[in-house]
């Protein structure tokens, strides 16, 4: 006791404990500072990647709604395939890796090992094609092919096969119902890119890893609504993948069908017999080139007159959607796409742009009564007309005397049209417009809806073109540096036109309004616009939406949301007018350029109403058109480079008429083999099943064919064309198409 | 405690009574204890044992299919520390002075016998033997008190005889020869974790025992020297390698090296201020953290418990540490002093250690958290330590 020092530790000790001290809370402040930033400052960063470590999706993809016709056809739906697929998470958990099941597999399948394990790998930077681009928590197939043998046979040997399933799983069908194939309007699917993926993540419908997703056509406009919602298990799984628990479950939600106005009979008729328009034309002779047509593309629509909805719309070239069904080859695709493939996956009702030609004339046939011109007045009718030495043509250099607006849509005679350009052309001021030029011929166009989309239901439709002076302007700002270069005042047509251009191509010339007057020159339309503008006439001049899908139903049938057809505006003629351009053109399919392909037509019954177009295009043979209506429908057709408008299309749309209403060629009416003699109203019967019940569809017989008389020796000469003299209307004319 | 040499035996203060009346006098060894230090202590192994419960709940492979397996056996380990501790205060630091020559002499016995066929290897450390029946030692924890004790006795003897102010080189150098031997066995294990605490544990108790500054910056010049010339003669195994590489730079293979610590920052990470709650933890749930009841174990505070649950670990641990510096600092005996340094160094070395690695700013080394993770050989030593740290304080003398 007697060390107990009272003299304490030595000031050394007592100093270095407090070092020892402050080192030792310094340490544990470190630790809290650091805590503080990694929980607090950047907790959520933390926390938003541990989510990401433990859930683990598993999906259950929803059957994708069927597509169907007016009366309940199926044109797109599923059928059940034997999909044999493999778990990856089961045969990771395999001494070998799943290796030995794998070869088993392959042996069932008749396919060699290594293809099945190169199926079942993961995609990543280093491995090629084929490989599994999906999430590692999904089956993943290794052929939708199985035979029921092959199936069983995996099933029963389920212990020599674990982690294997074999099961029947929907796969989309393009069933071409009664050969209507319907391709370009139905569009297709392909597999969901990783960008859209990643576009759609944070959207009310993210799309999956295995998603279809329509590309085209009605399986793009409808795609929402057809492919209905995956069912999404969100398994919490621990490091090794192993599920600990079920964190969210949603049922897999099938999509809804969609209904449409096509009647898979008429389309058939109409694919029909546009293939064969276009075979006929291309027999026939064009002395103009001095060889056949070539026929090369072509289209037609059907539509309902009073809704604007589409009964049938074909596009020629075509192809098989169901190229498209479980990944495209290599070699379909460049089939389809490719140089050399004339674009079959084109809707060339939508997409083709051409110059109208004479079915252009109810335009400026309007604008001139809406500028003041009598409609019953009397109009010379030369057999051309003359502007500062410039000649521009009627067909065939024909005279009719004086006529009437009526008369003139009638014979279709240009230099009427001409005169009434020109007049306005002038009062606008000429090549210096007035402020308040009226612009008559030009505003009317836009007021039939040119120039413009008409918001079909359909993707990616092209808009036309209503060469005003405001698009001139446009155009010539864009293009003058390359008129400039190439122009040559004593050089080559092409070089003339661009030297042109050059100096004074952002006016309007009188050519170009004279030109314009018949639907040449720069116009363009598109198929659809037409059959729009027709089926307005038709009705007495409400405009329509265009439109193709009629009713989404929902898979269990309760929930039907109708597409009501949608008014979008009318067009700007007051009654007496219509009255007379109808009864104008009722003429044209009695008396007319298109009589001679209403011969022995029941007119008193159903008043047939025509229209003939033969537009030129530079450098290639002439764009045959034929636009029609009755009380009912409207039908527009085209052939690219098909020849005249009567000439080439006619006997096909009498043919479509024929069929829809049920007469023969010499008019006789067969109540048992028409098609469609009014508009489809109502909707298919929907079974309590939700289930949609599908009449029977028949072929379409074609009515045999009589030798065909030698054009021109049996008709009245083919129908009227454009312009044939002048400032030809070489710019930016033809068929143009439009980049899907 | 008759038989002891050191003046205060309890008896002389306390006059015979009942026991209870014993226990609770103004002077007894319970008054006297340091309760803060205690109570932090028991709360540390109590939240431990929910850490480690929550941890272990879900491994089947681990914990036999018996969810409570961990539970139970991280309570009987506090409880056989408590009474081990209660058994030090009883015999007292200044008694077990004398017995030090046999612990020590013990505990390196038991360190050699890890080399032997009799040690085991557990995550790339050969530093167990596994004595049968789910029981495992790990001798080095025990060393770390041994070598405590023994430098202690060693540097303070000529001190508290009043022969020295200071320790001179030669006792100072012979303290030293003491630690090399068990160091040196540790390090053929390897154990490079418990290296480094000894190694602390030997600056805490050099500082403390008022050797001269040259001891100190020397033994500190050593040790980076001694770092250097361990990672340029490759003594390191490829496992430390990594680890230290994954400590650089943890995202350089979040999928091997690297796992541990981003797996474990983001488990402290999403935490947030009051965590997921206990047993709710996704990162712990899901077992992302490997060696999560033991050395991770406080990613599991983190995650679970948040920011108030984690820093009410480094609240408690400083309280404990802050307690053993007072006693440190007011025990007037240079033994007693230089034990709890030393005892200090190794706590607060190792914890920092510990927390730092799952905080990422300390390389990983397998150490267990003081009190809070799993493992019976970690809990008796400390406990054993804080024995060792109120036999200090109750044994000090009363001036009052």
């Amino acid at each position: 006791m007697s060390n107990i020092p009272e003299t304490g530790r030595t000031p050394r000790v007592t100093i270095r404990l407090i070092v020892l001290q402050v080192l030792v809370f310094s340490l544990l402040l470190t630790l809290g500072g650091r805590l503080w930033y990694l929980q607090i400052r950047n907790g959520q960063e933390y926390t938003d990647e541990a989510k990401n470590n433990h859930v683990q999706q598993v999906v259950q993809p929803a059957v994708r709604g069927s597509i169907l016709d007016a009366r309940g056809v199926p044109l797109a739906d599923n059928e059940t395939k034997l999909v044999v697929s493999a778990s990856r998470t089961e045969l990771m958990k395999m001494k070998d890796d799943g290796k030995a099941v794998l070869t088993r597999l392959a042996d069932i399948l008749d396919m060699k090992p290594k293809d099945v394990t190169d199926k079942v790998r993961l995609c990543d930077s280093k491995t090629p094609q084929p490989c599994w681009n999906g999430s590692p928590y999904q089956p993943i197939p290794v052929t939708n092919k199985a035979t029921t043998q092959q199936a069983l046979q995996i099933r029963e040997r389920a212990e020599d096969f674990p982690g294997i399933t074999a099961e029947p799983t929907a796969v989309r069908r393009y069933a071409a119902p009664g050969k209507a194939n319907t391709a370009q309007v139905l569009g297709y699917l392909s597999p969901v890119t990783d960008a859209e993926i990643e576009k759609a993540k944070d959207s009310d419908s993210p799309y999956l890893r295995s998603d279809q997703v329509g590309r085209s056509g009605l399986e793009r406009t409808y795609d929402r609504e057809l492919r209905g919602k995956a069912g999404v298990t969100r398994y919490e799984v621990d490091n090794l993948g192993r599920v600990i628990g079920r964190a969210k479950a949603d049922k897999a939600e099938p999509g809804a069908n969609v209904v449409t106005s096509i009647d898979a009979r008429v389309q058939a008729v109409a694919e029909y017999e546009l293939l064969d328009a276009m075979k006929e034309a291309r027999k026939a002779f064009d002395k103009n080139t001095g060889t056949n047509y070539k026929a090369d593309a072509g289209a037609v629509v059907v539509m309902e007159a009073k809704t604007g909805r589409v009964v049938a719309m074909a596009s020629n070239p075509t192809y098989d959607p169901n190229a498209w069904v479980g990944g495209i080859s290599g070699k379909d695709y460049a089939a389809l796409t490719g140089k050399d493939s004339n674009f079959p996956l084109l809707n060339r009702a939508i997409q083709a742009q051409a110059a109208p030609g004479s079915i252009f004339k109810v335009i400026p046939t309007t604008a001139a009564v809406n500028a003041g011109y009598d409609f019953n007045g009397s109009y010379p009718c030369p057999s051309s007309y003359s502007i500062g030495g410039q000649t521009f043509t009627n067909y065939e250099s024909k005279g009719h005397g004086n006529i009437t607006l009526g008369g003139a849509l009638e014979v279709s005679c240009d230099t009427v049209y001409y005169a009434l350009a020109h007049q306005q052309w002038q009062r606008d001021g000429g090549t210096k417009p007035k402020k308040n030029a009226k612009d008559w011929f030009y505003k009317t166009a836009h007021q039939f809806g040119l120039g413009k989309e008409t918001g079909i239901d359909l993707p990616n439709e092209v808009s036309g073109r209503v060469p005003d002076r405001q698009w001139k302007q446009r155009f010539w700002d864009a293009n003058k540096d390359a008129w400039c270069k190439q122009g040559k005042k004593d050089g080559t047509f092409v070089e003339k036109i661009a030297f042109e251009n050059c100096i004074d191509g952002n006016q309007m010339r009188a050519g170009d309004s004279v030109n314009y007057s018949i639907g040449q020159g720069d116009t363009l339309v598109t198929p659809i616009q037409m059959a729009s503008i027709y089926a307005s006439i038709a009705n007495g001049g409400t405009v329509h939406t265009p439109s193709v899908g009629k009713a989404v139903i929902s898979a269990d049938g309760k929930k039907i949301t109708e597409i009501k057809p949608k008014a979008q505006g009318r067009l700007p003629m007051n009654a007496s007018t219509h009255k007379l351009i109808d009864e104008a053109l009722a003429g044209v399919a009695t008396r007319g350029t298109a009589a001679w392909r209403f011969e022995n037509w029941p007119q008193d019954k159903i008043p047939m109403h025509a229209k003939t177009g033969t537009a030129e295009v530079y450098g290639k043979q002439t764009t045959s058109w034929f636009a029609t209506y009755t009380k009912d429908y409207s039908i527009v057709m085209t052939i690219a480079q098909g020849g005249t408008g009567s000439g080439a299309s006619g006997p096909a749309v009498r043919k479509i008429y024929n069929a829809l209403y049920g007469l023969d060629e010499n008019g006789k009416y067969d109540p048992k083999k028409a098609l469609l003699p009014q508009p489809q109203k109502d909707l298919p019967k929907i079974e309590a099943d939700g289930s949609i019940d599908a009449p029977d569809i028949k072929p379409y017989v074609p009515p045999k064919k009589e030798p065909e008389p030698p054009v021109g020796v049996a008709g009245p000469p083919p129908a009227n064309t454009g312009n044939r003299g002048g400032n030809p209307g070489a710019r930016g004319t033809g068929i143009q198409r439009v980049g899907d | 405690m008759a038989g002891s040499t050191h003046g205060f035996s309890v008896q002389r203060y306390a006059p015979e009574r009942g026991a209870f009346a014993k226990l609770t006098a103004r002077d007894s060894v319970v008054r006297r204890l340091d309760w803060p230090l205690l109570l932090s202590a028991l709360a540390l192994s109590g939240l431990g044992a929910l850490l480690v419960w929550s941890a272990t709940r879900g491994r089947d492979t681990l914990n036999h299919g018996d969810p409570y397996y961990f539970l139970f056996r991280h309570l009987m380990n506090t409880g056989i520390g408590f009474a081990l501790m209660i058994g030090t205060i009883w015999l007292g630091h200044r008694t077990l002075r004398g017995a030090v020559p046999i612990l020590y002499g013990l505990s390196l016995v038991l360190v050699i016998a890890v080399l032997t066929p009799l040690g085991a290897t557990v995550n790339g450390a050969h530093a167990w033997i596994v004595i049968g029946g789910g029981f495992s030692l790990q001798p080095s924890e025990f060393t770390k008190i041994t070598i405590i004790l023994g430098m202690a006795m060693m540097l303070a003897s000529r001190v508290d005889a009043g022969d020295q102010a200071n320790p001179d080189h030669r006792t100072v150098l012979k303290s030293l020869g003491l630690a090399v031997p068990p160091i040196l066995v540790i390090m053929l294990m390897p154990d490079l974790g418990s290296v480094m605490v000894i190694a602390m544990i030997i600056l805490g108790v050099l500082l403390a025992s008022g050797a001269s500054n040259r001891w100190i910056f020397g033994l500190v010049g050593a040790g980076v020297l001694g770092a250097v010339l361990v990672a340029v003669l490759g003594l390191l195994d490829e496992y430390q390698i990594n680890r230290f590489a994954a400590f650089a730079n943890p995202d350089l293979d979040p999928a091997g090296v690297g796992y541990n610590t981003n797996q474990a920052r983001i488990a402290i990470g999403s935490g947030g201020l009051t965590g997921t709650g206990l047993f709710k933890g996704s990162q712990t749930t899901g077992q992302f953290v490997p060696e999560q009841q033991t050395d991770f174990v406080f990613t599991v505070a983190g995650e679970e418990l948040g920011f108030l649950g984690a820093g009410a670990i480094l609240v408690l641990l400083g309280v404990v540490l802050w307690r053993a510096c007072r006693i440190a600092r007011e025990t007037t005996e240079l033994y007693g002093t230089i034990v709890a340094a030393g005892i200090i160094a190794w706590f607060a070395f190792q914890s920092f250690e510990n927390i730092g690695m799952t905080l990422g700013i300390m390389p990983v080394a397998g150490l267990p958290l003081p009190f809070v993770s799993y493992g019976g050989s970690s809990m008796f030593a400390v406990w054993v330590a804080i024995g060792l740290l109120q036999s200090i304080r109750v044994q000090r003398p009363i001036t009052a």
